[in-house]
């Protein structure tokens, strides 16, 4: 990143800051960006920011988990057979658009509040892109390969394990990716609608409570916490698969 | 693989659906599921019917929609907008496009309760949050789109003395159509979903109220008819812009 890019965060810091302290805001929906740093502060101080961070996190994963497994086997199922690829195309084409959050009410009259309803939801929503990128990678497998597992009579498990996951890893991992990123928005989008814990629940109640420094300090870290997850990842893509994994994806 | 095949195939898979609903059914009749979380298809079939005839449910479906495509045009239009003037300056490139990227992972939903604050809790502030929300891959695309334009173009563009105006229209943003369709799908799955986390916390009608309260009163049926009508609109809406990109983009192809 140049040190162009810095310019316009900190104009707008700095202006926000002036106005606030030449014309002496108090507002309900905003606040200078000195409050926010403060109210950040604080969060951190009594640890109340880990607690929340550790809620979401943790629904995140195991949703990521679930869900991410669950498509990837079906992915490479799907992808080794064009038999029920071709007779579940409908099936899965009707069940896909149904966005998440549509879940979230079934859910909710099913495990009620807490980490099992989000984690289901969450799991829902990080199936599909597992599932469909995953096919495709599994089924874009270089045939010969898979003609080699054959000559040397491996089973199932050991095609899929010695020839098809290796061969596929790169375009996995983007999937994983992808999903991972999903997880976290699901993760804070069904806590600011309806789970009482976690990140965005926090940022819902202090909205609530007219207290927009705390508002503006946790949406900050959650833009800084996806920002890292992200680069994270990508950096780990890089650095495992190199030119590999960074091949387009089909749309 | 023949035509025949392919419609044999069509029919095949049609046919599993149909099993699988059939699966639905008899574990809802024999009640492997509590009936209370899991309605069976006849039961679900009968309230959706029902909320069109008698209910509100044509009526909530419509506002949902409405609210969509509202916020999602003024996204789209907005997005490729600010994404033109942004990606045809180098300059202008430099200085934005790093705070956009820092923006982009932030998920959208996070921005309604900064809406709330702003517009309180409305029925425009929701269109507005979805318009929030559902602009940024509309926004990062048009400036992909614009800055990636092949250097050869742009030659050719200065040989015929083009205008920076004429620049962007005739070469700049036919290069981005492909970028731009693609997140203007995505940015629609993402107005859907806003609208509905809007309608569910700002009970402003709409589907997401209607599956919000069907849940709350444990009236399963009428939740499901919910989900599947969102689920409805996914679809068409994904559908109508596929046949619309292939239209628009029908001259890239070889």
């Amino acid at each position: 990143m140049k040190w162009q890019g810095f310019i316009l965060p900190a104009g707008l810091v700095l202006t926000a800051e002036a106005c606030a302290r030449i014309f002496g805001i108090s507002s309900d929906s905003l606040a200078a960006p000195s409050q926010i740093l403060k109210a950040a502060w604080m969060l951190l101080a009594d640890g109340s920011l880990f607690v929340m961070t550790g809620q979401t996190l943790l629904s995140a994963v195991a949703g990521l988990l679930l869900g991410g497994c669950a498509g990837l086997v079906l992915a490479v199922v799907l992808g080794l057979s064009p038999t029920l690829t071709r007779l579940l195309r409908y099936p899965i084409e009707a069940l896909r658009p149904i966005p998440s959050i549509a879940v979230l009410p079934i859910f909710l009259m099913v495990y009620g509040f807490g980490y099992r309803m989000e984690i289901a939801i969450i799991a829902f929503a990080c199936f599909w892109p597992n599932l469909i990128i995953g096919q495709a990678a599994v089924s874009g497998i270089e045939p010969r390969l898979l003609e080699v597992s054959r000559v040397l009579g491996l089973g199932f498990v050991g095609r899929v394990t010695k020839i098809v996951l290796p061969a596929a890893l790169p375009r996995l991992f983007l999937a994983f990716r992808l999903a991972a990123a999903i997880s976290l928005i699901v993760s804070v989008t069904v806590e600011i609608a309806m789970n009482p814990q976690g990140l965005g629940y926090e940022l819902m109640a202090a909205q609530n409570s007219l207290r927009p420094e705390v508002m503006f300090a946790i949406l900050l870290y959650i833009g800084l916490l996806g920002w890292g997850l992200n680069a994270l990842l990508l950096f780990a893509q890089q650095r495992l698969f190199g030119a590999a994994g960074t091949a387009q994806v089909p749309r | 693989m023949s035509r025949l095949q392919r419609a044999g195939w069509a029919a095949a898979s049609i046919a599993v659906g149909i099993a699988m609903i059939g699966i639905w059914q008899f574990i809802a009749w024999h009640k492997l599921v509590s009936p209370v979380f899991l309605p069976g298809p006849d039961q679900t079939w009968a309230a959706l019917v029902d909320g069109f005839e008698n209910g509100m449910l044509g009526e909530q479906t419509l506002e949902t929609v409405e609210r969509m495509i509202y916020g999602w045009v003024l996204a789209s239009l907005l997005g490729t907008g600010l994404g033109a003037l942004i990606g045809s300056s180098r300059r202008a490139r430099e200085l934005i496009a790093p705070t956009l990227e820092f923006i982009r992972p932030l998920p959208s939903s996070a921005m309604i309760p900064v809406g709330i604050a702003f517009f309180g809790l409305t029925k425009s502030m929701v269109v507005g949050v979805v318009a929030f929300g559902s602009i940024w891959p509309m926004l990062l695309a048009t400036i992909h789109g614009f800055s990636a334009v092949e250097p050869r173009l742009i030659e050719v563009g200065r040989v015929l003395k083009l205008s920076r105006l004429q620049m962007a229209f005739k070469i700049a943003f036919p290069n981005a159509m492909p970028d731009i369709f693609a997140a203007m799908r995505l940015g629609l799955i993402t107005a859907l979903i806003l609208s509905v986390v809007g309608e569910i916390l700002a009970f402003q009608g709409g589907l997401g109220s209607h599956i919000l309260e069907a849940s709350r009163a444990y009236r399963s049926p009428d939740l499901f008819a919910g989900v599947i009508v969102l689920g409805m609109i996914g679809l068409t809406s994904n559908l109508v812009l596929s046949f619309l990109e292939a239209r628009f983009l029908r001259w890239r192809r070889p």
